[in-house]
């Protein structure tokens, strides 16, 4: 009914703090304070990366949910707002599976992090390997 | 089915992404559009599975060809917010050189 409205929530924070840590990130570049972290994968593009998986979700899932008319182009425009039995409903619906899709998108994206930084590490230590 | 779609469309997108040659077609962007959508559509697949039971695994003709185009629809979609946004930020410069050229003429 509006299961996405979580990973909209989700996603507008996760664009806030990827825009700040990308501010931080380039003023550590301007004061030289990022030596050591060069190899890594930067933060900023990790949440970039969770960023698109929410947003691209949100957006084709309220598409999906025009589609059923659950989005209505008028107020309240949730269908399902105009009745408190179907809120109540609607409430329910996104506590359970509207959270569950926050919780497994941010778990993939958990992992795909912890994959990456092994990849980089790995390459990393291939690399010096075969200089020395 | 949409979920279907979208998890071939999503895998299609990876594939195109893993053979690009530089970055600057963007494919990561639509990777990642596909595969949220499609683990979105899992979570809404395993709750209606659990609700329905088998019964989910057999729906009828006019909903699995409704689903079937919703879940082209949603491809489409997809493709579309990509390319806006390829045009948008223009990482080879060919719509900026495109239109000095026109401005020139």
């Amino acid at each position: 009914m509006a299961c996405f409205l979580v990973s909209a929530a989700e996603a507008v924070v996760v664009t806030a703090v990827e825009k700040i840590e990308e501010k931080k990130e380039k003023e550590a570049a301007l004061t030289g304070k990022d030596g050591e972290e060069a190899v890594r994968i930067p933060l900023s593009r990790k949440l970039g990366w969770l960023k698109y998986m929410l947003w691209g979700g949100v957006i084709l899932l309220a598409f999906e949910h025009l589609w059923h008319g659950e989005i209505v182009p008028y107020f309240p425009f949730l269908s399902a707002m105009s009745d408190p039995a179907d809120t109540a409903v609607m409430l329910h619906e996104m506590a359970t599976v509207g959270v569950c899709m926050a919780l497994l998108i941010t778990a993939v994206w958990a992992v795909m992090c912890v994959a990456a930084d092994l990849i980089v590490k790995r390459s990393g230590r291939t690399a010096s390997k075969e200089t020395a | 089915m949409t979920l279907l779609i979208t998890v071939f469309a999503a895998v299609t997108a990876t594939a195109v992404w893993y053979k690009r040659k530089d970055d600057s077609m963007q494919t990561g962007v639509l990777c990642f559009l596909y595969w949220g959508a499609a683990i979105m559509w899992l979570v809404d697949a395993v709750f209606e599975y659990a609700e329905l039971g088998a019964e989910y695994f057999g729906p009828s003709a006019a909903d699995m060809l409704n689903d079937a185009f919703l879940g082209l629809s949603v491809v489409a979609l997809g493709l579309v917010i990509w390319l806006v946004r390829l045009l948008v930020t223009d990482p080879k410069g060919t719509v900026r050189a495109a239109l000095s050229k026109q401005s020139r003429c």
